[in-house]
């Protein structure tokens, strides 16, 4: 059994909730005042996702950085490892809008892409 | 000097500026000029690489980059001309700009009118006169964002960030993601300044500590900073000594507030309201000067990007309204005034002509509040009500009404909290 208190970011109103459950079973839930609150407070609860925003080298570009992100949310324990996988890729212009540039970013089923285009020098 | 001559020229490629460009070519303007002193458009949000932009415009959310992309595109399809790596040097009256270019050095533009989207700047040591030595490693939050990522420079190890505004805490999570340490978050105020979704994303899943009602009392450190002290305030923000105790890191950055960028618009004698640092304006966010209107972040300091573009889009509008000759005479000014509980108000004037006349009213309220009754006044007379059930000084609330018959009267607009 764990208990946990969640506070809601789906609007500004932050509303604390308190979620009590095993891993995936949850027991109880308090706190919450909207349907989207509630669903988001049992996915926190459960396994806790984040969209990954970062940046990549891009050689043969006009500047030396490209910003790219996950393509959806992914499990927030993975941030570390996948900002590993990322630190070490470099890319080359020209790149494209949301063009994927890391397939099925360290096995979370999810690409990562550019948030930019970026031309060649 | 080489001599121009456009129907606008919008000052700043930020996401005000690019959305002003487009809504004047939109609103019919024959030749749109966007001034840019940075080599790409886009302004600011191109180091604002996280994502939280967009979700009231484009009901999506996307990251900086991908937010300032979408405008820029806007601009450049409806036919705004973007002249890069350009100084705005001064600004005139008559609607006149002065700036230069390491192509054509001083180049003189000729506008039917100019809008102003300069953005901001962030407050330094210097605005807070925070004592101590003057080490190396002590960086806004911004600075340090467009170095690390625009730049591909890390600024530093061990960390501490005065300020909890959003900037500071995003960083706060951008620099543990690069591999630093960040030791604690320090707020004077005994409230976050940012938005809690930050809070909880940025600091709360790092485990980074969040210290309201601390500040930095002294910077320690002969060539590189070698830490702070960090002592407890009381009610009236003073330092108890008796709590001091120091932190040591390589890096301070501080995410202590925005100041609007208004030089230009200062020397051209402009109005200015003293609680914004930008400039009056009327609903068509017209300046005191009627060839210049001002949008974004230069008129008051925006949370959301998206309430930027509203407003700049409107701001555009009008511009090419005024170039064109079309836009309403007013036949008098109501005025618009902070009451009980409210910061400001912009616009601060609102041109009354025949007819109806909607206006959006943006305010701030003085301190964060539970339930509350937002509410413009007339006199006796309500004009626009709503309540809302949580406000916040960083988080900007609006009230729609029309102002139609309200020449030369006052308009209040209040923020009342219902009894807990």
């Amino acid at each position: 059994m764990r208990q946990q208190e969640i506070i809601c970011t789906v609007c500004p109103m932050g509303c604390h909730i308190r979620v009590t459950g095993s891993d995936d079973q949850i027991q109880s839930l308090e706190g919450y005042t909207c349907r989207r609150g509630e669903q988001y407070a049992r996915s926190e609860f459960v396994c806790p996702m984040r969209t990954l925003t970062t940046t990549v080298r891009v050689e043969n570009s006009t500047e030396p950085l490209l910003a790219v992100r996950t393509a959806g949310p992914i499990p927030k324990e993975k941030l570390f490892d996948c900002m590993g996988l990322i630190r070490t890729a470099v890319f080359h212009a020209p790149v494209a809008l949301h063009q994927i540039l890391i397939s099925n970013l360290g096995g979370t089923g999810v690409d990562l892409i550019s948030c930019a285009e970026r031309k060649e020098r | 000097m080489r001599e121009m001559k456009y129907d606008v020229a919008v000052i700043g490629a930020g996401p005000g500026g690019l959305a002003a460009a487009a809504a004047a070519k939109k609103q019919g303007a024959g030749k749109v000029l966007i001034i840019e002193r940075d080599t790409a458009a886009g302004g600011i949000l191109q180091q604002c690489i996280h994502a939280g932009f967009g979700l009231t415009y484009f009901n999506e959310e996307l990251t900086g980059p991908e937010y300032a992309g979408r405008f820029a595109k806007r601009a450049e399809e409806a036919g705004a001309e973007l002249m890069t790596d350009t100084m705005v040097l001064k600004l005139s009256e008559d609607g006149s700009v002065v700036c230069s270019n390491p192509q054509s050095g001083v180049i003189r533009v000729h506008a039917g009118a100019v809008v102003l989207a300069m953005g901001c700047r962030e407050r330094t040591r210097f605005n807070l006169k925070i004592p101590g030595t003057r080490p190396a490693g002590i960086y806004t939050a911004g600075t340090a964002q467009r170095l690390i990522n625009r730049q591909n420079e890390m600024v530093g190890k061990k960390i501490v960030i005065l300020g909890s505004g959003d900037i500071g805490m995003i960083m706060a999570r951008r620099m543990t993601l690069e591999g630093a340490q960040v030791e604690a978050v320090v707020e004077i105020m005994s409230y976050l300044a940012g938005l809690t979704r930050n809070k909880v994303q940025c600091l709360d899943d790092f485990g980074i500590p969040l210290l309201l009602e601390h500040t930095v009392t002294r910077i320690v450190g002969e060539r590189r900073i070698e830490g702070v002290w960090i002592a407890a305030v009381d009610a009236h923000k003073k330092p108890l000594p008796e709590t001091e105790h120091f932190i040591a890191c390589d890096t301070l950055l501080l995410s202590v507030g925005l100041l609007p960028e208004n030089e230009l618009t200062r020397a051209a004698g402009i109005v200015m309201s003293p609680v914004t640092n930008g400039p009056e304006v009327n609903q068509y966010m017209q300046t005191s000067c009627p060839a210049v209107f001002a949008c974004g972040n230069v008129v008051h300091v925006n949370d959301l990007a998206d309430n930027v573009s509203t407003e700049s889009e409107l701001a555009g509008t009008a511009a090419a309204q005024y170039a064109a000759g079309t836009l309403p005479a007013a036949e008098g000014f109501a005025h618009c005034l902070p009451g009980r509980g409210v910061r400001y108000v912009c616009p601060q004037h609102i041109a009354v002509h025949a007819g109806s006349c909607p206006v959006r009213l943006y305010f701030r309220v003085l301190s964060p509040g539970g339930k509350t009754n937002l509410r413009a006044v007339c006199g006796q007379q309500i004009l626009a009500e709503r309540t809302v059930l949580r406000v916040s000084p960083g988080e900007m609330e609006h009230l729609d009404l029309d102002a139609a018959e309200l020449g030369n009267q006052e308009i209040r607009v209040e923020a009342e909290e219902a009894e807990r």
